[in-house]
């Protein structure tokens, strides 16, 4: 008998399968756990009631990067001021201490945003399950790892457990046809696919995706890609692994090495999804064609090309949506029919577990070198990792960021919500590469506009949104 | 975990669309280690002035009417944006024990029934119909029971709702997921010691 084709969702989720009970629900095993500062105390305080202890420490890394201050040349835990974020970073460490996992502390080079060092590591590889009490976790599927947020009764239940209860999600392909155009990026193709399906748009599913645009992304790229899934509504992103892949991740510190490195790439080669397998729903688009992408409102489904102009809610008939982009242009002080060139910013944020990789890195000061930032604008650039730092350092990129006047800071998640003292004040505006543009998100009434880490450079620069485009002609 | 069996409250309209996260309880108050006292904060930047940090009168749960509000009927995709379950135990903390919405997003669902929260998911129709019960205020209470898995407002009209078996389970009888887990313990044994043969490298 031939068996069904199958999805790359599929094959993991079926191969993690540990129970199944009549009703459908399933425990799944979970081969990874990231754990960072915010969302896990309550979840070590629940073992300790309960008398458990973590079922398999290895399996677990934990690293501070929510509430760490990103000043240069930032002193140890004892030196942060805040007395609630300090303290939030002590338990950490006395919990992976108490529980025996790994942990990397604030001054360790390796410390920085969980979704930046899992892949950096390898801790990160294809076919796995991968949970973090994050949302963004969906990043890691770039290397078809089965990756997703989980609350922190779920941290808990992985800890004491290694598996979750789940049920399976459905299956959603997003096929990318065409290249991407010069002075576009990952991040404007995801931004153009959460202004095609919504935010609520994957909600249940789990999204492949797939075509010519994304298998020329390099690793970063896809990172970005399947990091933001989750602002589309759905809780995983996947990309089939493929040469990229395994050159990405050849030699990383938690990779398998030597024989079983070989068994490893062959077991990954098979993870593909089956030619003939089907989605529960597909979407397809063509980038070939797209501009610079920016958002406009306070949902990252309000996008537009950078050519565009403020949309006018009048001319939306559906009603809840109309009340929708009305109160976001209110929040975010626009009128319809202003030219997107036209929005001056305030701050530029160029980091985040969306853009702060080392290509990332690359790409802003590309932009920024033998420029300066415009006076009105204060710019920061926060990589995101002690290594990803390190290696810019070497290529000499910091020194273009501070001779261009952009900040060059400690690595962590920073300005993208505003934990740590990073933030916009009231009124202010932000171009920033984060990835939510939600009212307050980067502080109370501050406004985020959402763009790729060229257009963030290329805003500091001119002191307002703008077209990175005109800037590499 | 708290039981979730019938409740008899008043419920609260909040017809925004896309509710998210930072709504429910914006990032600078996750720096607490506990699961309580998030209440005060819920909702914070609809619910008090970001300048003065005085309440706004005109937020639905600063209304005399609603201050006691245990149900939320609230527009779609309610609770989207970040995995922090600080969402639930603010709106746990606050009183709130059920959110009616024709949509959530899916972390934010798990979460919530995790903290004997109910989430149900309705029709637009029927979600247009119980916004107007709810508009109604303290004088419009309504009932849900989650045994017979029905709504019924004021006015005595019902609906119907769906709700998934095993979580239905769990919170009427106020189950703790990992209790429940670790019966199957032995199943998950034997899945490691499968792997460990398989993909020795996932155990270095």
């Amino acid at each position: 008998m031939v068996s069904k084709p199958k999805t790359l969702f599929d094959k993991i989720w079926e191969s993690h399968l540990v129970d199944e009970q009549d009703d459908g629900t399933c425990l799944i095993y979970i081969d990874r756990q990231l754990i960072h500062e915010i969302t896990s105390a309550q979840a070590f305080d629940g073992l300790r009631q309960t008398g458990r202890k973590a079922r398999r420490p290895a399996a677990n890394l934990c690293v501070p990067d929510h509430n760490v201050p990103t000043t240069p040349g930032r002193g140890g835990v004892d030196e942060i001021e805040d007395d609630e974020s300090r303290i939030q970073l002590e338990v950490l460490e006395k919990n992976a201490k108490e529980f025996g996992l790994p942990f990397f502390s604030i001054n360790d080079e390796r410390q920085g945003i969980v979704h930046v060092i899992g892949p950096e590591q390898g801790f990160t590889q294809p076919g796995v399950t991968l949970v973090c009490g994050d949302s963004h976790t969906a990043t890691h599927g770039a290397f078809g790892a089965l990756a997703f947020g989980v609350g922190t009764s779920e941290v808990e239940h992985v800890l004491a457990t290694q598996t979750l209860i789940q049920r399976p999600a459905k299956n959603m392909r997003i096929t990318v046809n065409g290249s991407l155009p010069t002075g576009c990026s990952g991040k404007d193709l995801v931004l153009a696919i959460i202004g095609k399906i919504g935010t609520a748009g994957g909600t249940g599913h789990v999204i492949e995706y797939a075509g010519s645009a994304i298998e020329e992304l390099s690793m970063e790229g896809r990172m970005t890609v399947c990091n933001m899934t989750i602002e589309g509504g759905a809780r995983a992103g996947l990309v089939a692994p493929d040469e990229k892949t395994f050159e990405y991740l050849k030699g990383r510190p938690q990779c398998p090495k030597g024989a079983q490195w070989e068994m490893a790439v062959e077991k990954w080669s098979q993870l593909p999804s089956d030619p003939g397998a089907q989605y529960d729903t597909e979407v397809e688009l063509d980038v070939s064609e797209i501009v610079p992408q920016v958002t406009w409102g306070t949902s990252p489904e309000d996008e537009i090309g950078i050519t565009g102009e403020v949309p006018n809610p009048a001319d939306v008939e559906d009603e809840n949506r109309r009340s929708a982009m009305e109160r976001s242009l209110e929040y975010m002080d626009l009128k319809p029919g202003t030219k997107m060139t036209e929005i001056a910013v305030d701050k530029v944020f160029i980091g985040s577990c969306t853009n702060s990789r080392i290509e990332d890195m690359r790409a802003a000061a590309e932009v920024a070198k033998g420029r300066r930032v415009a006076d009105s604008v204060y710019a920061m650039v926060v990589p995101g990792s002690g290594l990803v730092k390190l290696q810019a350092e070497e290529e000499g990129l910091d020194k273009i960021f501070t001779e261009a006047g952009f900040h060059w800071r400690e690595p962590g998640c920073s300005m993208c919500l505003a934990m740590n003292g990073d933030m916009l004040q009231p009124g202010e505006r932000s171009a920033s590469t984060s990835n939510r543009n939600f009212e307050g998100r980067q502080g109370p009434g501050g406004r985020t506009h959402l763009v790729s880490p060229m257009m963030a450079a290329a805003a500091a620069i001119a002191g307002h949104l703008t077209d990175v485009r005109d800037l590499m002609k | 975990m708290e039981k979730f069996t019938k409740l008899t409250a008043v419920a609260a309209p909040l017809p925004i669309v896309n509710c998210d996260t930072d709504k429910i309880i914006p990032a600078r108050f996750l720096k607490t280690l506990t699961r309580t006292g998030l209440g005060k904060n819920l909702f914070d930047p609809l619910r008090y002035d970001p300048e003065t940090g005085e309440e706004n009168p005109d937020f639905v749960l600063n209304k005399p009417a609603y201050r006691n509000a245990e149900i939320l009927v609230a527009g779609h995709n309610f609770g989207c944006g970040s995995s922090r379950e600080h969402a639930p135990w603010a709106l746990a903390d606050f009183g709130i024990r059920c959110v009616i919405s024709t949509d959530f997003a899916d972390i934010f669902f798990n979460n919530s029934s995790k903290n004997g929260i109910l989430l149900i998911k309705v029709s637009p129709e029927e979600l247009e119909m119980l916004m107007e019960s709810a508009d109604r205020g303290a004088n419009s209470t309504m009932t849900v029971d989650l045994e017979n898995q029905e709504i019924t407002n004021s006015d005595g009209e019902k609906i119907t709702f769906d709700v998934d078996p095993f979580k239905k389970h769990c919170l009427l009888n106020g189950l703790d997921d990992i209790g429940l887990t670790l019966q199957k313990e032995s199943s998950i044994e034997s899945y490691e010691e499968k792997q460990k043969a398989s993909e020795p490298w996932l155990y270095a």
